[in-house]
């Protein structure tokens, strides 16, 4: 090939995996061929850094019906019911374009949940941006990022009719120069009618249908495969431009299709389009496929084959349909007014062979693209930060009194209610929101098929991951699952988006494998196995990557949806509970970082049966009507977490606890709760069964927020907590 | 009792509503926006929520051109008792069975959450079931709720009690959450069959998601 090294350089290929795909190819490729092996082997699509630390996560349990490598995971919720969910990022293109990637983003999550025959009833995101709240082009920008997503995220949910029940907010300078913007869907679909990824049998045609393919989103995934320099910052074009009105229609049309028994298999096409889609279908089932390009839908005149097959415009779907149904499908889809084209057939030749006016223009061998795609083992090392901040410690610094350090941390940005961010999304259609977003601890959600309620939150605290990339994963796994548990329902499962740098750095490299092995372990010590996910690399700018941020949802299942445990104080006079230990465990804390802008020291330590133990409490408690409201100890401590109960229901709250140090009110300790007892007796008996330490701290009433030393009037209080975030947001308005 | 709920390309609150309508004993149809007849002993008909054709252009803008349209004014003109919810009251004021306009909202976003709401006549099918100055908490979930009419037009609808509900806050004091004129969240034609309100009534029918307030809506008209 003539100036290979400019080809693999713009096709982002190295001259080894060059060489395998001659091996493959048994000839050079073409123009066309190399650019779907870009696509297919580009670190977004195939997973190459990362699979080698994929491999061995938990998957199994008695309820997954469907594990990772499908669109989404795949749950049995009892009643011939089934949860169907997934999280994925959309951090490069939100950081180019901050309303079209993040709107693509939720477009994009929703495909691949009812892409399997389930009707989308939740979104939730995981969003992190740099530092929001200084006077200078810095966080000028990022207030910018933040509109600009959150209003992408609202209108494209919105529009879908799915409501947007919850989510986190993260705000560090690590981010400044790449954001992170996580969405996640869970769908309900019939446990036995759900659809697959999947092309087989001779001669069943390839449909193609949504909306028509235009240039937009062209080499998306290869983008999305490289840290941001200087010199790639106008890389708009890359990024694709949402309709949620044609998604929306492509959602009816879909369930309408899926009520009949026309297709085989079908799948969304998401990043690399038409070329992962049809590799995917195709490899999965062993069958070769021909496609006809000339005849998709385009956009524009003067479309060439390639960009039909890069193209990563959005709301389009691939069928493989069942022989002398294809009429019948087309019919659907013409009612909803979309396009749809039988554009091929399925073979058995396993070569993807694609024809342009009738000419053959490129002949690929599927399996060993899609299943044989290439597996790195990077170099690895532990980063040399580590064991400097290991040996931070709050006495290094000036030691401030606690009631500065509360209004210092109450007012955070991390602590603060987001009403600014989520009363832009529509929380409440679909008329099942029990827990909606600010209720704070998960979200829930009623099934109406089966009364009972799905809790779901999303989790990750990126100050304990850079401090330590393996515990740090496991307690974001325990931390989604404790919400989840606090609201009484059993946690079950999890999808993950394991948010990293730059994965050719051994240090990057390393934080991710330890990321992956905390998760392997919380996962399986919790019984809450991995079902989907997603890997983002390359998040860096200019060598500086982000905290490594391996955002965890967690799902869950409450047996009664009538039975559903508030986080916010509800009665006066009613007792406080601090339910596990508190030990001085400042490593990675909120405390450490506003007080002191300082992340480090040394991470709490995780016991999972500890864990277990507290999450076995609340639901059983919860069970027998023992309790009111419950709420888990995280950032901030012991003093933020009553705060925000109270900032929340508008009640008072006397509080008295001895504590090793006076700070420990705002230590970090793991697998700690507050709840709100309703009778005494029979919880503190419960909790000696279960195993786990709980105190009496507490009353709630009164007009103050008192904790030990720490006191606040309540609305003052409630001033902070609910009006501070849109004092920061809007500032430069 | 037999209600039309009408389906249009990105309408998105069919299911909800006539769950609600459902869960209070009607007969539901969803009627499909391609359709040019409603269904024979149709009581009523309703709007729903979501976003018709996008709402790319202007809220509710293209709905009116829906074949079905076309059956639904002669249904209204005829008398038959016609509920707008969100972008279906959106749609009222585009086909002009209602008067004046939307804009949008004040701050410029979508706005969803619980709303307060004081009740300001009664004497009409759709809030017959309440008291004047009843203070009822529905959600609104709108990007375009900022209703506004001319003066003239305003104090037409104030002499002819066409104003039915307006946004408060839990102790009834004005509290205007879009910008809307007069803080107006709820009108009706002239001749009390054609009812306009952005709240949505259909989501607040059960204690258990925050609010069963919006039971004696549906109920009135459903009666």
């Amino acid at each position: 090939m003539k100036n290979l090294e400019e080809v693999l350089k713009k096709n982002k290929l190295t001259v080894d995996e060059y060489n395998n795909i001659l091996t493959i190819m048994g000839r050079e490729p073409n123009a066309l061929e190399m650019s779907i092996f870009s696509s297919m082997w580009s670190e977004h699509c195939s997973y190459k850094s990362s699979k080698k630390y994929l491999n061995g996560f938990p998957t199994k349990a008695p309820w997954v019906i469907q594990g990772p490598g499908e669109n989404a995971g795949v749950i049995d919720i009892g009643d011939g019911m089934a949860a169907v969910f997934k999280m994925e990022s959309h951090n490069h293109p939100s950081f180019i374009e901050p309303y079209q990637g993040a709107a693509t983003g939720v477009g994009g999550i929703l495909r691949d949940v009812f892409t399997m025959g389930a009707r989308p009833v939740a979104n939730m995101n995981s969003l992190r941006f740099g530092n929001i709240t200084n006077n200078d082009k810095i966080s000028k920008h990022q207030r910018y990022l933040v509109r600009g997503v959150v209003a992408g995220i609202g209108d494209y949910g919105n529009c879908m009719g799915v409501p947007t029940i919850g989510g986190e907010t993260f705000f560090d300078e690590s981010y400044n120069g790449n954001i992170l913007v996580n969405a996640f869907t869970l769908g309900l679909a019939k446990s036995d009618e759900i659809f697959y990824g999947k092309a087989e049998g001779i001669g069943n045609p390839v449909v193609y249908v949504g909306s028509k393919t235009g240039r937009d989103g062209l080499g998306g995934a290869v983008m999305a495969s490289d840290s941001f320099t200087e010199e790639n910052k106008s890389l708009r074009p890359t990024v694709q431009v949402g309709d949620p009105f044609a998604e929306k229609l492509l959602l009816e049309a879909c369930l309408e299709l899926f009520k009949q028994d026309y297709i085989v298999g079908i799948q969304d096409m998401g990043a690399a389009g038409l070329t992962s889609s049809s590799f995917e279908m195709a490899g999965r089932s062993g069958s070769g496929m021909i496609m006809h390009l000339d005849r998709v839908p385009a956009r524009e005149e003067g479309m060439e084959p390639f960009e039909f097959m890069l193209s990563e415009s959005q709301e389009r779907m691939l069928i493989c349909a069942k022989k002398g149904y294809e009429h019948k499908v087309l019919e659907i889809f013409h009612k909803w007014d979309l396009d749809a084209e039988v554009i091929g057939e399925v073979t058995n030749s396993g070569n993807m062979e694609l024809f342009w006016h009738g000419k053959r223009v490129a002949d690929i061998p599927v399996q060993p693209i899609s299943e044989a795609a290439p597996i790195y083992d990077r170099p690895v090392r532990e980063p040399a930060y580590l064991k400097k901040i290991a040996v931070i410690n709050c006495d290094d610094f000036e030691s401030v009194t606690n009631q500065d350090a509360f209004i210092k941390l109450v007012s955070s940005v991390e602590v603060v209610d987001k009403a600014w961010i989520y009363e832009q999304y529509d929380s409440m259609v679909q008329t099942n929101t029990i827990k909606a977003p600010g209720s704070l601890d998960a979200s829930v959600i009623r099934v109406k098929q089966n009364g009972k309620a799905l809790a779901m939150s999303s989790d990750c605290n990126p100050r304990y991951n850079y401090i330590d990339p393996k515990n740090g994963a496991a307690a974001a796994v325990m931390e989604s699952g404790r919400n989840v548990a606090m609201s009484g329902a059993r946690p079950l499962a999890i999808t993950d988006c394991l948010n990293y740098g730059n994965p050719e750095n051994p240090e990057i490299m390393w934080q991710f494998a330890q990321g992956c092995y905390g998760i392997k372990e919380a996962c399986a010590a919790l019984h809450t196995p991995v079902v989907s996910g997603n890997v983002s690399l390359y998040n860096e700018t200019n060598g500086v990557g982000v905290f490594p941020t391996p955002a965890i949802v967690m799902v869950g299942l409450n047996e009664d949806a009538n039975k559903v445990l508030p986080s916010a104080f509800v009665n006066d006079g009613a007792s406080i509970y601090l339910v596990g230990e508190t030990k001085s465990d400042f490593g990675g804390s909120l405390y450490m970082k506003e007080l002191f802008d300082a992340v480090g020291g040394k991470l709490a330590c995780i016991d999972y049966a500890k864990e277990l133990k507290l999450w076995n409490l609340v639901i059983e408690a919860n069970r027998a009507g023992l309790l009111s409201s419950a709420k888990d100890v995280n950032v901030g401590g012991i003093a933020i977490a009553l705060a925000k109960m109270s900032a929340k229901s508008g009640k008072g709250v006397t509080c008295k606890l001895s504590l090793d140090n006076t700070r420990d009110i705002f230590a970090e300790s793991f697998s700690r709760a507050l709840v709100e007892v309703r009778d005494e007796n029979d919880f503190e008996t419960l909790a000696k069964e279960v195993g786990i330490k709980v105190e009496k701290i507490g009353t709630i009433g009164g007009k103050s927020f008192t904790c030990n030393d720490v006191s606040m009037d309540i609305e003052q209080l409630q001033d902070i907590y609910f009006n501070r975030f849109m004092q920061v947001i809007e500032q430069d308005l | 009792m037999k209600v039309a709920v009408i389906v249009f390309p990105g309408t998105n609150c069919e299911m909800d509503t006539k769950y609600a309508c459902e869960k209070l004993g009607a007969n539901v149809s969803l009627v499909f926006h391609k359709e040019d007849k409603l269904p024979s002993d149709i009581r009523l008909v309703i709007l729903p929520g979501g976003f018709s054709y996008g709402d790319y252009l202007r809220s509710a803008a293209i709905a009116k051109f829906s074949p079905i349209m076309q059956d639904v004014i002669r249904f209204a003109n005829e008398g038959g008792n016609v509920l707008g919810i969100c972008n279906g009251f959106q749609m009222l004021l585009e086909m002009q069975l209602l008067p004046g306009a939307m804009k949008r909202n004040a701050n410029v976003h979508f706005i969803s959450k619980f709303h307060h709401l004081k009740v300001i006549n009664t004497a009409n099918k759709f809030l017959h079931l309440f008291k004047e100055n009843d203070i009822l908490n529905i959600p609104i979930a709108h990007g375009e709720g900022n209703y506004f009419i001319d003066e003239a037009g305003l104090r037409d609808l104030y002499a002819n009690d066409q104003v039915l509900l307006q946004y408060v806050d839990a102790q009834g004091r004005i509290s205007n959450p879009n910008g809307s004129l007069d803080s107006i969240a709820c009108i009706c034609n002239k001749e009390r069959n054609v009812f306009g309100l952005m709240p949505h009534p259909e989501r607040a029918i059960e204690e258990l998601l925050g609010s069963s307030d919006g039971v004696d809506m549906l109920r009135g008209l459903l009666a």
